[in-house]
């Protein structure tokens, strides 16, 4: 089966789409981050920066995933692998 | 693009932000591209090297009451001195050359954004070798500093020593940290650059103002913290593999 090269177009734009929904885990998982440092702060205001950098390190490695997923839809949308 | 994928007036073109080669030689019968990563990495590097000779011959004649470019110096040496004092406890003057030029690097890398430049790091030829020097570190700081003995034990960690069966499981792990490091820094420089270009280049006029704060966020702050954390991991990844909690 072949399809005309339209259709793969279309479809690999569904799928960057698709992909891209990665970003609501790391979004969830950032947003509880960011809740329990806002806490923490309150709780210890003398701790402020060691909880910011530790926070802003563990957000950073949480948004991997989800650059993963962004990363695939980059390539299904610029690099175009299944175009043949 | 042609396709209107991106609802562009089809004068837009995606090699804005694409890497692109500007001249071609050949070596040794290759064909190799110079491309807009080399032109800027070069700008960078002639930028920093040209600072670092300024500031070093700044500071061979240092006078006990700075003035305001020795001030800044200090103060430079000083906070990236502090960073990898606190993350690495008391190994950490041995890791003070590579930690700072590291930082130094990838945070101008990130906001040449601002000068026009493409940035570097949205290059992943660039990232991955940073990636490696982290990973060649960590597992020679890993050798160095642990028994063999210890070493087998803690790749067969949570069954005991004589069955073997997470070990690759382990192995995959240690692969995948320089992968995931250099795609995080990679992947954000990247979806930056795009974001900015695709402003500018489906809004046209539109575009006034506003995109300054979009620069502020995407290539000022989401740099600054990739930078942080490029190297905050990296540091955190050699202390643990030399042991020295414990």
């Amino acid at each position: 089966m072949d399809f005309n090269e339209n259709f793969v177009l279309g479809c690999s734009a569904i799928g960057a789409g698709l992909a891209v929904i990665a970003g609501i885990g790391p979004g969830v998982g950032q947003g509880i981050a960011a809740g329990h440092g806002a806490a923490a702060v309150g709780r210890n205001p003398g701790a402020r920066s060691e909880i910011m950098s530790t926070m802003l390190l563990g957000q950073a490695v949480a948004e991997t995933t989800g650059l993963y997923g962004l990363l695939v839809a980059m390539l299904l949308l610029f690099v175009k692998p299944l175009v043949g | 693009m042609g396709y209107g994928v991106l609802m562009s007036s089809g004068e837009f073109d995606s090699s804005s932000f694409m890497i692109h080669g500007i001249f071609k030689y050949s070596f040794f019968g290759h064909e190799v591209w110079i491309t807009n990563t080399h032109v800027s990495i070069l700008i960078i590097m002639i930028l920093l090297i040209v600072f670092s000779l300024v500031g070093g011959k700044c500071l061979k004649k240092a006078t006990m009451k700075p003035g305001k470019f020795q001030n800044v110096i200090e103060l430079l040496v000083e906070f990236l001195d502090g960073i990898v004092d606190k993350a690495m406890g008391k190994g950490a003057p041995k890791y003070y050359n590579y930690i700072g030029t590291l930082f130094v690097f990838i945070l101008v890398s990130n906001i040449s954004g601002l000068l026009g430049l493409r940035p570097p790091t949205a290059d992943y030829g660039v990232t991955l070798p940073l990636g490696i020097l982290t990973f060649i570190l960590v597992h020679y700081a890993e050798v160095r500093f642990n028994k063999p003995l210890d070493l087998w034990k803690d790749k067969c960690s949570p069954l005991p020593p004589w069955l073997p069966i997470w070990l690759p499981i382990n192995i995959i792990s240690d692969i995948a940290v320089p992968i995931s490091l250099s795609l995080r820094l990679f992947a954000n420089v990247l979806s930056g650059t795009i974001m900015m270009a695709l402003v500018y280049g489906l809004l046209k006029w539109v575009a006034v103002a506003w995109p300054a704060a979009l620069h502020v966020y995407f290539d000022l702050f989401s740099g600054a913290i990739q930078t942080y954390v490029f190297c905050m991991l990296t540091m955190t990844y050699i202390s643990s593999a030399r042991g020295d909690g414990n």
